[in-house]
């Protein structure tokens, strides 16, 4: 997994709540036996026609949109299916953070597996960011994991907040498997423990 | 004396291998359940040099992309059969027991799961599956989990995850006839919203919900992800041991005895305090019928499509636009207006035996309307050679219907079974997002019976009223 410092570039308003992960990867990409190669069929239905020709009023069909490395978007993000390929497409394309007022948990959960950023912020803090990723002019965006923040174009700045663990594991680039398995000595007495209290698991 | 606990924290509490002062805890997991459409887990274990810890503690199913036609046809799609062929190498490399493709005992994951007793109460199960809330109708914690957290779980047999909120939600009172556990989730997502449960654990409570069969219960819990929530659950009662006694996978002799005396021990103390609590009367419950591209814009049968001027706010009225768009629907059109071109009766959240038996009884007698496909895809082998015997298949195809092997199918629409741009479906599945059911496809989901009354009369109807004129 790549580290996650600092991240600048063009961030995509995508001014919409609900974004589920149908419309984020659509089903028939979910037959894949790889994690890449997805960000071709990233938003797929919103993107492009039947015949594959790009829609020319998507967001990301548009300078200097189609170089986005962030995405702001509207309330409830990536709700729907747990399937990691929402985050993998993400990626593949190229966005390494999404800002909105909330995510859908397990999508939430699978971004930090891959080295992507999802930040909660207000509804005012969000309204400022969109209006800022719209200036088609100048739509870059920081998004500083080291200090916490993000700054826009105005030179104002907006704190966030993440648990250590997660800020960790994006800052080194960490496996949490590897991590895990530092605690066998636990998982060992755990099973041994439940298999005289309940030893029927 | 320990202060009152929930349900949920019984189980949390009895699963914590370690805590960290980092947020984020590491939870035992005693059940995963994993299907076809995560071979890179296998393949992050094959590159890391990995093994699975707890293969006893992994059952392994196929259900996403299978095609619901003769099982002894060889799977014609290129892309599916790949995706077949490597679950069963991955599982049989990794050690991982299979019930495949021509195992009597195939299904849909959620449904095989409770069937062969897998799962049990007060366990923590896991599947890279949202609809993994299903079991949580077991007491147990169920939770859908991305494909890296398979990974982390075939791996250590845990998971890292900080606690959850909780919250109750009573259906109080009893439901009226005509109703189900179907009606009841669709009402409760319509009243808190498809976000109104994110970053809690739903606990399901109330007159209503113990009414319920464990069938009810599943369907209910099934769809708690639909309400943005990271698990449901559902008290361990008389009824939940009646339904694993005897399973397969169940305790027997006098361990079944222990543990039945630890399940109940599980439900939440009186005087347990929930972080968020909402109570709804199951005396006001009318069929439900989603309009929207989301399962919380749903209205009662009786009602009509809202108008998106009576928005809440711009985000809902944009929102709510552009689903009637998509819907090619008018504000103000009564739900029974409401034509359909085609009927699914299947998914994790309504194929199990009590769910045909309740489409048969509205379809007998009766046969599909002009111009409609129906289709009827029982959850599991198991549930579809119970409904043979009780001569359920007769019915549907007498009336029309086709009668398909078990699978997920036109819930995903991944598997070959979908509808064409433009088609309307009435379907008893769990998402109504567009393009779900297929590219440009639109999706009313509704009950068992519901979906069976809008496949004879071709548009949606109460069923209800159905019932009655059967016996003027």
């Amino acid at each position: 997994m790549d580290k996650f410092n600092t991240l600048n570039g063009v961030a995509a308003p995508m001014d919409m709540i609900n974004i589920d992960t149908d419309k984020i990867i659509p089903k028939l990409h979910l037959r894949t036996i790889k994690r890449t190669g997805l960000g071709k069929v990233l938003f797929e239905e919103m993107r492009f026609e039947p015949d594959g020709s790009e829609k020319p009023d998507f967001i990301l069909n548009k300078e200097p949109y189609r170089n986005a490395k962030i995405i702001v978007a509207g309330d409830n993000f990536g709700c729907g299916s747990s399937r990691e390929h929402a985050p993998w497409a993400l990626l593949d394309f190229g966005i390494r953070s999404v800002i909105s007022t909330s995510f859908a948990d397990i999508f939430y959960n699978n971004c930090f597996k891959n080295g992507i950023l999802p930040i909660r912020v207000t509804k005012a803090q969000l309204d400022a960011l969109m209006a800022d990723a719209k200036d088609v002019e100048n739509p870059e965006l920081t998004v500083d994991l080291v200090n916490m923040e993000i700054r826009r174009p105005n030179g104002v700045t907006v704190p966030f907040e993440l648990d250590a663990f997660r800020r960790e594991c994006l800052l080194g680039g960490l496996d949490d498997i590897g991590l895990t398995m530092q605690k066998k000595d636990n998982i060992d007495s755990y099973e041994t423990q439940q298999q005289q209290s309940q030893p029927w698991l | 004396m320990s202060a009152p606990r929930t349900l949920f924290d019984k189980i949390w509490d009895a699963h914590v291998v370690d805590v960290s002062s980092d947020g984020l805890s590491v939870i035992y997991a005693d059940r995963l359940l994993i299907m076809e459409m995560q071979p890179q887990a296998f393949e992050g274990l094959r590159r890391a040099g990995l093994k699975v810890r707890r293969p006893d503690r992994v059952l392994g199913v196929m259900d996403h992309v299978i095609p619901t036609g003769p099982r002894d046809e060889e799977i014609a799609d290129p892309v599916s059969r790949m995706i077949v062929e490597q679950a069963y190498k991955d599982y049989e490399e990794f050690g991982v027991e299979l019930l495949d493709l021509v195992d009597p005992r195939q299904g849909i994951v959620h449904v095989i799961g409770p069937e062969q007793g897998f799962t049990l109460p007060g366990v923590t199960l896991f599947c890279g599956d949202s609809h993994t809330a299903t079991h949580g109708a077991f007491g147990a914690f169920a939770m859908g989990i991305g494909t890296s957290e398979v990974e982390h779980i075939l791996a250590t047999q845990t998971l890292r995850i900080a606690k959850p909120k909780s919250m109750r939600i009573s259906v109080n009172g009893k439901l009226p006839i005509g109703c189900t556990g179907k009606d009841i989730i669709l009402a409760i997502i319509g009243a808190i919203g498809t976000a109104g449960g994110t970053g809690h654990v739903i606990e399901f409570a109330g007159q209503a919900i113990c009414d319920l069969s464990m069938e009810g219960r599943m369907t209910v819990s099934n769809m708690t992800i639909e309400a943005g929530a990271r698990a449901g659950m559902i008290a361990p009662d008389e009824k939940t041991f009646a339904y694993v006694k005897g399973r397969p996978r169940a305790p027997e002799g006098a361990v079944w005895d222990q543990a039945v005396a630890y399940w109940k021990t599980l439900p939440t103390d009186a005087g347990a305090v929930f972080d968020k609590e909402v109570e709804l009367d199951a005396a006001e419950i009318a069929p439900q019928v989603t309009w929207g591209t989301n399962p919380e814009e749903v209205a009662p049968i009786t009602g009509v499509v809202p108008d998106p001027k009576d928005a809440t706010n711009e985000d809902r009225r944009r929102m709510m636009q552009r689903s009637l768009d998509y819907m090619d629907l008018k504000p103000g059109m009564a739900i029974a207006d409401v034509t359909i071109d085609r009927a699914f009766i299947g998914s994790c959240t309504n194929s199990r035996i009590e769910d045909l038996e309740a489409a048969a009884t509205v379809v007998r007698g009766r046969h599909v309307a002009d111009g409609v496909e129906a289709m009827v895809v029982p959850g599991s082998g198991l549930i579809k050679r119970e409904a043979e015997t009780r001569g359920l298949d007769k019915v549907f195809i007498e009336a029309g219907f086709e009668w398909r092997e078990p699978g997920c199918s036109m819930c995903i629409a991944m598997n070959g079974d979908f509808i064409q741009p433009g088609q309307r479906c009435a379907s008893t599945s769990n998402r109504n997002f567009e393009g779900r059911q297929g590219r440009g496809g639109r999706t009313h989901l509704a009950s068992p019976a519901m979906v069976a009354a809008a496949a004879v009369t071709g548009h949606f109807v109460d069923v209800r009223q159905l019932a009655t004129q059967d016996n003027e």
